[in-house]
């Protein structure tokens, strides 16, 4: 089965969760065997893993007609995607585009993040997406996340392929409740059109329906996995420590309800005396939680560790011995999943799309600061608690594996091409 | 010639109130008193007094033909008597009509027998005194709690002197065996096993109104029939089940209760009798020697113990514990003692089970948390507070045999002041006798003295035990 995926992100170049999920639901897929999967991505660096599906970039998919040998294409673009391919989609080009400025190949630029005109990059990506649906031959459409449906919707409009799109967060999620109009528009459209839509969690499917008024039939939650860890982070070298420490790892923003971390650590404190709190990330409420704990005189217990990359929240994570997620909403949240991947035992909320698949870890409503501050006591101090968080954890971690999302992905293809009875 | 004995367990535990760490050290009640007063009384309500008034109709119209046998566990006692005591009444009732027996277990429904033998023998004894005071018998059969059994069990059971004890049937321990005979424990010869008949036990407790199972509607007639048919050999049937099972596993409107109603005339047809298991050990021989090396239980598919000990925070939980066991069994102050009871319930262990099979979701739907957990962070903080108060009584910087000889002393200048008295009444008495009959007065003047001395002792007796409390504070 050949199918076309618009994505936003890619590994290793990734902003978010988004371009992890992606990834590893790709991968999962073609480990299925028997599929044949193009990637759509705005801004391909070259360095993306392509044994398991081909990359198109939208920056180097030309939109106006340009003369250019092939030697100069494939100094331009050749790192990224082989210049026959672009001879191919060149023959496609469906309209004038020459008013949107395009460079030297016909191609429009694109940022590949979140810019301020975003909306017109989602737009320049949905012309693309035009070409790229009359040049290849596909089976299905998958679009991830509503940056990519008007693209999607498009390809469906020029092939009529059936259509899917992939919800791995809603505008409920990001602004709770207090909705973007334009984004809400597109997201909503994408659902319209789509023949079948996945939602990470059963609690993001549950938007879906109600938020956005969509049939329930046609809503079906793949829960997302993780990759296995490659053994040099998992035997990542940490200073010694002399206390417990507590991680909070993520966007200090709203959406991940920091406020609720500082205030079980202050009811900690007030038993436990040798334990540190960290928080790592960066975001709009950073400086509001400084002043918090400052506030709540627990400052030379509680850290602000700033933003980390890479192998630095591996370090991190192998460094606690809690880990916490106290989202207000969160359509899936993969950290926990990589917390319990170092062995750590993992506090989440309820809220989150996560605790849907997870047995073993602390689940607790978010608001409810006691039961937060009870669950990271009990860790500390019984023994037992830690090692069987730790060990069945880790064992519950590693069958949640993309082969088997890919394989009801898979199944959703198949049903909605009438393959399947 | 075939006999049915039944046997239903009733069981509540003391659920404990939601306690935070914060309250280690400063509040030292745990239970959740509303939980406790609504669960025994909605139960009680619906299923055991119902139940019981079924059974002392059956009793009476078969005219005393029809007889069952109870485990009823020390804590479940305590809450019917303070929040439903007019079921005590209503088992009083039964209990007079003589076709009920009551079985030996341990006060708490605890698993004692697999840590702690002393303790074992301490809440049997507890236990059965219990039953004698609310029904007057003195239990002759054992039965553990959840059915728990192995070779270890059956020598402290026949130690204690009973003659009979019940357990699972379990298939792996049987093999290829009937339950339907009576065995003997291979290290207690002297101790008879009844086997429970899992299928014919589960038909009513589980499947009797599972409309989609084959036999459904299950009838006295159909029932009885299966249980004639069996073997002619096989002469015993054991039904053992929770008394819960009339009225709230299986509801009424399922018609459970005409069942068992209909049960005693249909046995009739098939000259099949109803025996307690005091009779059935009178009367029926073992067939044959049990090896269980490992514990059984009634609980979950696996049949063993991992119900209650299957996890590390299972396993933490009971160790700790059973760690202070030794230094509650030193103390006498009663709240500790009470406290200790309830603490050691098995259910406590079972809501911290972690199988997440089709077994795991019957302990959740048990289990007052919302997972497992949650349930032993709870247990912990109180389990914690209750090792503190342990402590404040008997330091633990001071050890098992240091105390123990402290308290021997006290013990014995106890003994020793009560073993003068005593003499000191009988020369008394002897005294009046010789005053009253002819002997001359010399022996009274060697008596004053003596006389004197117990009176000096006996003030000395508090001071005393109060100084070595105070040295033991001190260390």
């Amino acid at each position: 089965m050949k199918a076309l995926m618009f994505g936003w992100e890619f590994p290793p170049h990734i902003l978010g969760g988004l371009g992890t999920a992606s990834f590893g639901l790709t991968k999962g897929m073609a480990e299925c065997g028997d599929m044949d999967i193009t990637f759509v991505i705005p801004k391909p660096w070259g360095d993306e893993p392509k044994d398991f599906a081909r990359i198109i970039g939208a920056n180097c998919t030309p939109v106006v007609w340009r003369d250019v040998n092939w030697d100069h294409v494939q100094s331009r673009i050749g790192h990224v995607m082989d210049p026959q391919q672009y001879y191919s989609l060149r023959d496609h080009i469906y309209a004038d585009f020459n008013h949107i400025g395009t460079n030297d190949l016909g191609c429009i630029e694109f940022s590949g993040r979140y810019p301020e005109n975003l909306l017109e990059e989602i737009n320049n990506y949905s012309i693309v997406a035009g070409v790229i649906a009359r040049t290849l031959d596909f089976d299905v459409i998958h679009s991830h996340d509503w940056l990519t449906y008007p693209a999607g919707i498009h390809a469906k409009q020029v092939s009529n392929k059936p259509f899917v799109i992939h919800v791995h967060a809603t505008d409920f999620d990001r602004s709770r409740g207090n909705v973007n109009p334009n984004v809400f528009r597109i997201e909503k459209d994408g659902m319209t059109h789509a023949d079948h839509i996945i939602t990470v969690s059963n609690l993001t499917r549950r938007t879906v329906i109600e938020k956005y008024g969509i049939s329930p039939d046609k809503v079906t939650t793949v829960h997302n996995a993780v990759e296995p860890l490659s053994e040099e982070l998992l035997n990542v070298e940490v200073p010694p420590k002399h206390d417990k420490i507590v991680t909070f790892l993520g966007r200090i923003t709203m959406q991940k309800g920091p406020e609720y971390f500082v205030e079980a650590a202050v009811q900690v404190l007030r038993k436990v005396h040798n334990v540190q709190f960290v928080m790592a990330g960066g975001g709009d409420m950073m400086e509001k939680m400084i002043r918090l704990a400052a506030r709540r005189n627990i400052a030379d217990r509680f850290h602000f560790a700033g933003f980390l990359r890479g192998k630095q929240v591996y370090e991190m994570l192998k460094a606690s011995d809690v880990y916490i997620m106290p989202s207000v909403s969160e359509p899936f949240g993969i950290s926990p999943l990589e917390a319990m991947q170092m062995g750590v035992p993992s506090i989440i909320s309820k809220q989150s799309g996560c605790a849907e698949i997870l047995d073993n870890v602390i689940k607790v409503d978010y608001w409810d600061t006691n039961a937060i501050a009870d669950a990271i006591y009990s860790i500390l101090e019984y023994p037992s608690m830690y090692r069987q968080l730790r060990e069945n954890g880790l064992a519950e971690v590693n069958q949640i594996t993309w082969d088997k999302a890919g394989a009801k992905v898979i199944n959703i293809y198949k049903a909605i091409s009438g393959l399947t009875p | 010639m075939k006999a049915i004995c039944f046997y239903f367990q009733i069981h509540q535990p003391f659920r404990l109130k939601n306690y935070r760490f914060f309250d280690i050290g400063n509040d030292h009640y745990y239970y959740d008193d509303f939980a406790n007063d609504d669960i025994i009384t909605r139960i009680a309500r619906r299923s055991y007094l119902p139940a019981n008034e079924m059974l002392l109709d059956m009793i009476k119209e078969y005219k005393k033909k029809f007889k069952v046998a109870f485990s009823i566990s020390g804590t479940a006692l305590e809450q019917l008597e303070q929040y439903v005591p007019e079921f005590i009444d209503s088992m009083k009732e039964l209990a007079a009509t003589g076709c009920v027996e009551f079985l030996s277990e341990t006060y708490a429904h605890s698993l004692a027998s697999l840590q702690d033998p002393e303790e074992f023998v301490a809440q049997v004894k507890a236990h059965d005194e219990k039953i004698y005071q609310l029904f007057g018998q003195h239990p002759k059969v054992f039965r553990n709690t959840e059915l728990i059994y192995d070779d270890d069990i059956a020598s402290m059971v026949q130690a204690m002197g009973f003659k009979g004890a019940i357990t699972e049937g379990a298939k792996h321990i049987l093999g290829w065996k009937s339950p339907n005979y009576v065995y003997k424990a291979a290290t207690a010869p002297k101790l008879k096993l009844l086997l429970k008949n899992s299928k014919l036990s589960d038909d009513i407790s589980f499947r009797f109104s599972d409309s989609g199972w084959a036999a459904y509607p299950l009838t006295a007639e159909k029932y009885l029939g299966w249980i004639a048919s069996l073997p002619q050999e096989e002469q015993l049937v054991n039904l053992f089940m929770n008394y819960e099972t009339f009225g709230e596993l299986q509801a009424r409107e399922s018609g459970i209760f005409d069942f068992m109603r209909a049960l005693p005339r249909f046995a009739g047809d098939h000259d099949i009798q109803f025996w307690t298991p005091s009779e059935v050990i009178a009367k029926l021989k073992p067939v044959g020697e049990m090896t269980v090396m490992h514990p059984i239980s009634w609980a979950d598919e696996e049949r063993d113990a991992s119900a209650w000990l299957g996890n590390t925070l299972q396993q933490e939980a009971v160790e700790k514990l059973y760690s202070i066991g030794e230094r509650v069994r030193l103390c006498q102050d009663r709240r500790i003692k009470q406290d200790w009871n309830y603490l050691q319930a098995s259910d406590h262990f079972f809501y911290m089970s972690t199988k997440h099979n089709s077994d795991g979701t019957i302990h959740s739907l048990y289990s007052p948390y919302d997972s497992p957990y949650t349930a032993f962070t709870n247990y912990m903080n109180v389990l914690s507070d209750f090792m503190i108060r342990v402590e404040q009584q008997y330091p633990s910087d001071i050890d098992n045999e240091e105390l123990n000889s402290l308290l021997l002393t006290i013990r014995n200048q106890e003994h020793e002041i009560e073993e003068l008295k005593r003499e000191v009444d009988m020369m008394r008495n002897n005294l009046e006798k010789d005053l009253t009959g002819d002997l001359v007065e010399e022996p009274a003047t060697e008596i004053v003295p003596e006389e004197k001395a117990p009176e000096e002792k006996a003030p000395e007796k508090p001071k005393r035990k109060r100084t070595t409390k105070k040295t033991l504070a001190k260390k």
